[in-house]
């Protein structure tokens, strides 16, 4: 079997077990263990698109918070859409009302990301310095967009009844939804593993990732499988949007551009290009988040930055750094 | 004599020399021309935000480097005289005070984030200023016992500055003094430097040039001036606060601006400048208008909305980027010479 | 220069004419004129900088040529992009090799065998020629020795049959054992008929292998003929080359 190295998750574990000595109420820990979880796997959807969109092909998109926005306002109004089913007491009727607006937010996020590389991105191919600019242009240009079609206003997005609440086990209450995400998270991680590991698509993200030229030069058009990765990151950063509205209940149109300094932080973590980087650096990133949010709130939004300064002294090239060529 | 003070750098487009010799009638004739505490107050923005835009230039335009911490010198700067001013004696001790310390952490700051990040990626490095700023703006809103929080600070100035046109035209000279520095320095072999690092920095290395002291030296010193536009800023207005100083947006309008007007020629900070600064305040009032006589028409109404004049300057944002990167200053000086 | 007119029995697979790649302002290929024959091995000599590796990766595609023609089995190559060329059925080993190293040895071959799955017979001719390809088959190739990753990417260049095999110094930095097994896979590959075209610096490596030869300097070719002829004449090889080819290790 493949050598793992076992350092970063060891550094999970101590950040596990120190967060229980520090909190030291069991249950407390185990419900502030479950949000981190939840949340760390959430950032992960958002995250794992961008990162091995660089990996691949060098390009970052600094709008990729957008395709995070519009999954939460795309399923916000798709659930506005079935506010029948979703007050429903039978979870059937809940999924019947969910699962359109996650497949929406799929969807429109996906396309959004179709239009973005050909439109945005392709003429800018190689070039960091122009690529920042226009994706940050683009993505106020966006932004601005959607508040013209749904205005200022907060959003408010439901969950569904059945999802509501929390199960009661002992003294611990473990919140329905945030056990969904958690699942759904595992799932999809579970699924890229797969595709990577154990498909001929895979095998060319990963060997693209290290040395793309190489590729070519075995004959692979390799630009036709960047746009695919391209917009199914738009389409897992739509969907890590619509569950993240969900999990917050509330949003604005910043949500994108917000989420976008944890994820920098994560990739960075990481390293960038790097899939199970990328999986550790979001789950250490919500663990602390929401470690330090409770045992010390005022720290708590920069307690992230600081992880990140704290890995990079550690590993200036991430936590699973990819060996480029 | 012209030479000299422009430190040879000439317009070389006859309307881009008319414009720029319009600026500097308005803003040094305005309060005369402009009566009235609104246009005075554009007039001060204009002169502060030329000034952090040409800075901004010396590190995109010149340098080539993005960098989203910008706007953290611009509210070190004003925090730091805020602070001064509101703890002691609103005297020019305390300015003198506030804008020392202010320049120590911008130094100091710039020097640790360029020595970092600069050995690696252009996109790391605006990442990583990305998370710094963020994270800087937190504590800004945090330490509110220190800075006032989200409230920000409310402060006096000294006696000589209490006259609206005594403090206009102290902002005004601070910030033209600074701007022809700046001229100065990007018109000296350190700026060729720059420009060549810039082109081609695997090339400049191997001429002997080591980049990294090239770049953290600009850094430093786009932050320090970057810093005193903020002292400047803080004594017009009186007050410092995350709103004025390190808010997200204002980050995205010193990008607009220095792209729209020209990167890599410090006039373009100028002109873009002066463009985003007074449409800001009046162009709003005719998209109003425009939105209020589509009214009915869907769509269209919220496109035109006053708010959403954003969306308009970032069209021009990207358009400017993919046909016209040298700006407007570009444009001119290709057109005519 | 040519010192014998090529046989009309081995016509060119690839030539090259007028050949000229410009990269940023270096005027790296100023006119090169070669053919490499069908079934042979070609040697491509020359100092260091003379752009022998800008040739292989012009011909690949990597580098665009300004100006000039390249012709592989009749079709123009310069327009194509890299992965057109390489489908035409034509091999690259870089000087770095290029392995994968995330990746392990069989998802290395793998990846190289685009037409499908690894052929049973291809692989036991690589097992038998490099034994630690069957030793490392499901460890990362990043876990190989410099010898052991040239190896592997000698053997993804051959794991289907292919045209044209361009190789760019294969023995650079190898212990002498590894490189006879090299020069003793090498010379089987060619046995088979593969067409091969190799930048060496090796004289060992080159005089054993090499039927033809090309000289480079300056980004032109200044002499064509058989490498035998060459071996034979050190006053041409030290005119060449600087120094007599014994000396050039």
């Amino acid at each position: 079997m493949k050598s793992v190295d076992w350092k970063p998750p060891l550094l999970a574990l101590a950040v596990l077990l120190g967060a229980l000595l520090l909190v030291q109420n069991p249950s407390t820990w185990l419900t502030l263990t479950l949000a981190g979880l939840a949340m760390g796997l959430l950032i992960f959807l958002m995250a794992s698109g961008l990162t091995l969109v660089f990996g691949l092909m060098d390009v970052m998109n600094f709008a990729h918070g957008l395709f995070i926005t519009i999954g939460a306002y795309v399923a916000a109004s798709t659930m506005r859409f079935f506010a029948g089913p979703a007050e429903s007491e039978s979870l059937l009727a809940n999924l019947g009302a969910i699962v359109p607006a996650v497949l929406a937010s799929i969807t429109v996020a996906g396309l959004l990301g179709l239009f973005f590389e050909r439109v945005i991105v392709r003429p800018v191919y190689g070039q960091h310095l122009k690529q920042i600019l226009i994706t940050t242009g683009g993505m106020i240009v966006a932004e601005q967009l959607i508040l013209a079609l749904w205005g200022p206003e907060q959003m408010a997005l439901e969950r569904p009844r059945e999802l509501r609440g929390a199960f009661i086990v002992g003294e611990m209450a473990i919140e329905k939804y945030r056990l969904a995400a958690v699942v759904v998270g595992l799932a999809v991680f579970a699924a890229m593993l797969l595709l990577l590991n154990r498909t001929r698509i895979g095998l060319l993200i990963r060997a693209g990732v290290e040395n793309r030229e190489m590729v070519e030069a075995m004959g692979y058009r390799i630009r036709r499988l960047f746009v695919a990765v391209f917009v199914a990151g738009s389409a897992l950063a739509g969907l890590g949007g619509a569950l993240w509205g969900l999990y917050e209940r509330n949003f604005t149109v910043q949500v994108g551009a917000h989420m976008m300094v944890l994820i920098f932080i994560v990739i960075i973590i990481g390293g960038l290009g790097s899939v199970g980087g990328c999986f550790a650096g979001s789950l250490l990133v919500g663990l602390v988040a929401n470690y330090v949010g409770y045992l010390s709130p005022k720290v708590a939004l920069g307690s992230n930055i600081l992880l990140m300064v704290l890995v990079l002294l550690w590993r200036p090239q991430g936590l699973y750094p990819m060996s480029k060529q | 004599m012209i030479e000299t003070i422009l430190s040879g750098d000439r317009p070389r487009s006859r309307v881009l020399g008319v414009l720029l010799v319009a600026l500097l009638a308005g803003l040094a004739l305005a309060p005369f021309l402009f009566p009235g505490t609104r246009p005075l107050d554009v007039a001060a923005k204009v002169c502060v935000f030329v000034l952090l835009v040409a800075s901004y230039d010396l590190l995109l335009g010149y340098t080539g480097i993005v960098s989203f911490a910008h706007t953290m010198f611009f509210g070190i700067g004003g925090y730091g005289v805020a602070i001064a001013l509101s703890r002691m004696e609103p005297g020019w001790g305390a300015v003198a005070l506030g804008t020392a310390a202010a320049l120590t952490v911008a130094l100091a700051l710039s020097f640790v984030i360029g020595l970092f990040s600069l050995r690696v990626k252009a996109i790391f490095f605006a990442m990583i200023t990305l998370a710094v700023a963020s994270f800087f703006a937190i504590l800004a809103s945090q330490l509110s016992g220190l800075t006032g929080g989200e409230d920000g600070l409310t402060f006096k100035v000294p006696e000589a500055l209490r006259a609206r046109s005594t403090a206009y035209y102290f902002v005004f000279t601070v910030s033209l003094a600074l701007f022809l520095a700046l001229l100065r320095v990007v018109n000296s072999p350190f700026g060729r430097v720059l420009l060549a690092i810039r082109e081609n920095d695997f090339r400049a290395e191997a001429l002997g040039y080591r980049t990294v002291i090239y770049r953290t030296l600009a850094n430093c010193l786009g932050a320090v001036v970057a810093a005193l536009a903020g002292v400047l800023y803080a004594l017009w207005l009186r007050y410092t606060g995350p709103n004025t100083t390190l808010d997200f947006a204002i980050m995205i309008d010193l990008l607009l601006m220095v792209v729209i007007g020209g990167m890599g020629t410090m006039y373009g900070a100028a002109i873009g400048a002066a463009i985003f600064v007074v449409a800001q305040t009046y162009l709003q009032e005719a998209m109003k208008a425009l939105s209020g006589a589509l009214k009915g028409v869907p769509l269209l109404p919220e496109l035109f909305h006053p708010d959403r004049w954003l969306l308009w300057l970032g069209v021009l944002f990207v358009l400017s980027v993919y046909y016209f990167p040298r700006g407007i200053v570009g444009q001119l000086r290709a057109k005519g010479s | 220069m040519a010192d014998a007119p090529l046989s009309p029995l081995l016509s060119p697979l690839l030539s090259l004419t007028g050949v000229h790649t410009h990269i940023e302002h270096y005027h790296i290929l100023q006119g090169v004129d070669f053919a490499v024959p069908k079934g042979e091995l070609t040697m491509l000599l020359g100092r260091n900088g003379a752009g022998k590796t800008t040739a292989l990766r012009t011909i690949l595609g990597l580098w665009r040529a300004s100006s000039g023609s390249i012709r592989f089995e009749g079709r123009e190559l310069t327009p194509l992009d890299t992965p057109a060329i390489a489908a035409l059925g034509i091999a690259y080993v870089p000087e770095s090799m290029g392995i994968f190293a995330g990746l392990t040895v069989r998802e290395n071959l793998l990846l190289a065998a685009r037409s499908g799955p690894l052929s049973e017979e291809r692989l036991e001719w690589i097992f038998r020629f490099f034994p630690p390809m069957k030793k490392f088959w499901e460890l990362p190739a990043g876990n190989l020795s410099g010898g052991q990753k040239q190896m592997l990417a000698i053997s993804r260049a051959v794991v289907e049959p292919r045209k044209l095999v361009l190789i760019d110094e294969p023995t650079k930095g190898l212990a002498p054992a590894i490189i006879h097994n090299l020069v003793e896979a090498l010379g089987e590959l060619k046995r088979t008929g593969t067409t091969i075209l190799m930048v060496e610096q090796n004289f060992h490596a080159a005089r054993s292998l090499g039927d033809s030869v090309a000289v480079m300097d300056a980004g032109r070719i200044v002499h064509t003929g058989r490498m035998a002829n060459l071996a034979a004449d050190e006053a041409l090889q030290t005119r060449l080359l600087g120094l007599s080819l014994e000396a050039h290790q």
